[in-house]
């Protein structure tokens, strides 16, 4: 392949990738990248394996129906999911599923507030928190 | 639609049942994120205002919200809170609940248990997950018909 039809494929995704990407989201993630460099000197960026580890590994630290993340949003994040404690359904919390995901700063708070102390049984710090929606912006 | 509304002038005791549905938009935003907004008439005023004065502790959860959606939502759901309609379906229910008491669950009160009396099975339903969780069973119940 040449260059030139390498350009023209870049082109042709380039759209696909911008409708993924949101402002309100890269706003969101300075300022968590902004928290954690505070909070750590050493801090360079988010990881999405880091993410994933944060969502899928059992803390068993808060609320004993919700040992992890998986419990409410399911093992596969483009899928829909069940609140373990309520039954009510869930929409998918991938971002490829679900592009209004991690784009209204005062909802994802809340939610990084309760869902930690459910699931951990502390708040998340802030570099969980961009690891976690890194890895969710990925999938 | 038409013939719903000439059967309920028909049969009043049908649209008796029937639930006023909230509407309020901050109540349908932050108590339907995580489970149906529950209609204000299934519990008394004074219910409402101890549940949502102890958001912190929210059955377990952390559902704290910042004041100003508190009392937002504390106005609706006092305004019209069982004790406070005096009729209807919050009318059944208010008669169970002694003067002095602040029952904080719905599905306690033995207007809910008489009609729910299932067999273990059916609660331990993966759909149900709880017996709050109307829709799974009701899937109109939040726009107040529990048929
Ligand atoms: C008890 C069930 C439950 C568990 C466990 C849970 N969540 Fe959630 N989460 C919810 C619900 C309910 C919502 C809000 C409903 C919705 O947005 O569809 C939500 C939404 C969120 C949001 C907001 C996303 C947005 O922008 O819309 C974030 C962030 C989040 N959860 C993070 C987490 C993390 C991190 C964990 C694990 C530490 C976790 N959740 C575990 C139930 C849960």
């Amino acid at each position: 392949m040449n260059r030139r039809s390498l350009l023209a494929i870049a082109l042709a995704i380039l759209p696909i990738v911008a409708l993924a990407a949101d402002p309100r989201r890269d706003a969101m993630l300075s300022d968590y990248a902004a928290e954690a460099r505070r909070l750590d000197a050493g801090f360079t960026a988010f990881s999405p394996q880091r993410g994933e580890t944060l969502f899928r590994t059992a803390w068993n630290g808060g609320d004993a129906r919700t040992s992890s993340c998986t419990a409410c949003h399911t093992a596969n994040p483009r899928q829909a999911g069940r609140n373990a404690k309520t039954g009510r359904p869930i929409e998918p919390v991938a971002v490829s599923a679900n592009p209004r995901r991690f784009t209204d700063k005062v909802e994802v708070e809340k939610h990084f507030l309760r869902d930690c102390k459910s699931v951990l049984g502390r708040e998340c710090t802030a570099l969980e928190k961009g690891d976690y929606i890194t890895f969710m912006a990925g999938q | 639609m038409i013939l719903t509304a000439a059967l309920m002038t028909a049969f009043p005791a049908i649209a008796d049942d029937r639930v006023p549905p909230v509407t309020d938009p901050v109540v349908i935003k932050e108590c339907g994120s995580c489970h149906m907004p529950f209609q204000p008439v299934f519990l008394p005023a004074r219910s409402w205002s101890a549940l949502l004065q102890g958001l912190g502790d929210h059955f377990g959860e952390d559902a704290t919200l910042p004041p100003e959606t508190v009392g937002i939502i504390s106005a609706y759901m006092t305004a019209d809170a069982g004790d406070v309609t005096g009729q209807g379906v919050g009318r059944k229910f208010m008669r169970w609940v002694a003067p002095g008491s602040t029952p904080n669950r719905i599905t306690e009160n033995p207007a809910f248990l008489k009609e729910h009396n299932f067999p273990d099975p059916v609660w331990k339903d993966p759909k149900v997950v709880t017996k709050s969780n109307c829709l799974a069973c009701h899937p109109a119940a939040a726009s107040g018909r529990f048929e």
